[in-house]
């Protein structure tokens, strides 16, 4: 299938996107269009439709109406061809809790087409990048706290080298190295040219990357004005 | 690699990824199979432990002693991926949902042959019957075993999109499975000289049955897991 996006195509593009949860409309009809590179902070107040606007570009919700591309792809009917370019850190962790921090990176870079040697090459790499140490490595999930989990997390979906990040409060839950870790990935993936959708209350941190401000309140995008300075808008 | 390689690949990988979290959980060994022995001793007080009876009811007790465990391991299967995000990961990995489904149902059946083999030696102990025809006993307890797996993770999906996996799945999954209970029982009944009846005819039902719900749950599990 040809790719459009490669050709200057947007790497998000959402026209009139409604999407329900349930039957309330937790986007009411967002326009958004976001170029390769770009750095997106998005945010606004809880329940404004930030984590709803992540899981559609994603593809994990259907838009009701409007049309949602993604890296050049229509979503409702071509999102499996996009989804393994995409790399979603929720509030989850996507993570299982029996296998070990090792097993579970290793089986999603795996389950993301990687090869038995690339996977083996990326993961060790991806964890001590995630400051990780290697005694925790062979630990099962479920004995870590929930910032090793959430660094985990990220390795996962490190190793999978994507090329539209979608990162929802990716510092929730992390201590000071691992907020100066998350980033360092984020600036390492735009250096890599990659773009990033970024959904943080902590303003402060995401400013440092110099990213566009986008503004949603009650499900739709109400201010689109531009970088942020980094002198704190306040939600 | 060629698709069906890929396809493989990915399938035994899941396959592998939820028998090492079984191994480490011990869910089927400390909870499963103690259950199935505990249902076929509770068969055996029911019946007043007349060794007659029990032979002659054998297959039937067993048979349903391995569908009622079976639910909880397709339920313990079923809740891997509804816990921390986990099937929102595989929607994004883009790992096919047919070869996710013949994985996990793989799983599944493993899981189900070492119960069968643990059951089948409660039952020779305490129900002190014999088998008389090994080959039909294997054949039908795998191709059940196949049937029961893939209707199970079939279901299990089914009952896990409703979010009311815990109730509704043996509503859900019995009555589907009643054909392959009366053709398992059946089989086993001539394997272990209980009745006078063609044990291999029946094992004609159970590769239908298998055959289906194996060609049905890789079609259908993608509109499953993504619906």
């Amino acid at each position: 299938m040809a790719d459009r996006y490669r050709d200057g195509v947007p790497v998000v593009e959402l026209r009139g996107a409604v999407a329900l949860l349930g039957t309330f409309p937790a986007l009411a009809g967002v326009d958004l269009t976001v170029e390769s590179g770009e750095v997106v902070l998005l945010r606004g107040p809880n329940g404004a439709g930030k984590t709803t606007l992540l899981r559609l570009c994603a593809g994990l919700v259907r838009p009701e109406s409007g049309s949602v591309e993604v890296l050049g792809h229509d979503l409702v009917r071509e999102r499996r061809s996009v989804r393994r370019r995409v790399a979603l850190l929720g509030h989850a962790t996507g993570l299982y809790d029996d296998l070990t921090v090792t097993q579970n990176v290793y089986f999603w870079a795996r389950a993301a087409g990687l090869t038995a040697v690339e996977a083996t090459g990326r993961v060790t790499a991806a964890l001590l990048r995630m400051g990780l140490s290697e005694r925790l490595l062979g630990q099962p999930v479920h004995t870590l706290s929930a910032g090793q989990q959430r660094r985990a997390s990220l390795a996962a979906l490190v190793v999978r080298r994507p090329e539209l990040w979608l990162l929802d409060e990716p510092h929730a839950g992390l201590d000071q190295s691992g907020r100066d870790v998350v980033d360092a990935l984020v600036g390492d993936a735009v250096a890599a040219g990659a773009t990033v959708l970024v959904s943080s209350h902590e303003l402060e941190r995401v400013a440092g990357l110099g990213p566009r401000v986008v503004t949603i309140s009650g499900g739709v995008v109400v201010d689109d004005t531009g970088r942020d300075d980094g002198g704190g808008h306040g939600v | 690699m060629s698709e069906v390689r890929r396809f493989l690949a990915d399938a035994r990988m899941v396959a592998a990824r939820d028998l090492r979290i079984e191994f480490r959980s011990r869910v089927v060994v400390g909870q499963v199979v103690p259950f199935a022995l505990l249902v076929l001793v509770l068969f055996g007080f029911a019946l007043d432990a007349d060794h007659r009876t029990l032979r002659t009811f054998a297959s039937g007790l067993f048979w349903v002693a391995v569908l009622l465990s079976a639910l909880l391991a397709v339920h313990r299967s079923a809740a891997l991926e509804q816990s921390e995000g986990t099937m929102d990961a595989l929607r994004m990995s883009g790992l096919p949902p047919a070869a996710l489904f013949i994985g996990k149902a793989t799983a599944v059946f493993v899981q189900l042959v070492l119960l069968e083999v643990v059951l089948l030696g409660g039952l020779l102990v305490l129900y002190g019957v014999q088998v008389v025809d090994p080959a039909l006993l294997v054949v039908a307890g795998l191709l059940a075993g196949v049937a029961v797996a893939a209707a199970g993770t079939l279901y299990g999906a089914l009952a896990s999109g409703l979010g009311v996996r815990e109730t509704l799945l043996p509503i859900l999954l019995l009555p589907v499975l009643a054909p392959v209970l009366i053709g398992a029982t059946r089989a086993f009944d001539d394997a272990l000289g209980a009745v006078a009846v063609d044990g291999w005819a029946w094992t004609g039902l159970l590769a239908v049955a298998a055959l289906i719900a194996t060609v049905v749950g890789a079609l259908a599990h993608g509109v499953l897991i993504e619906d």
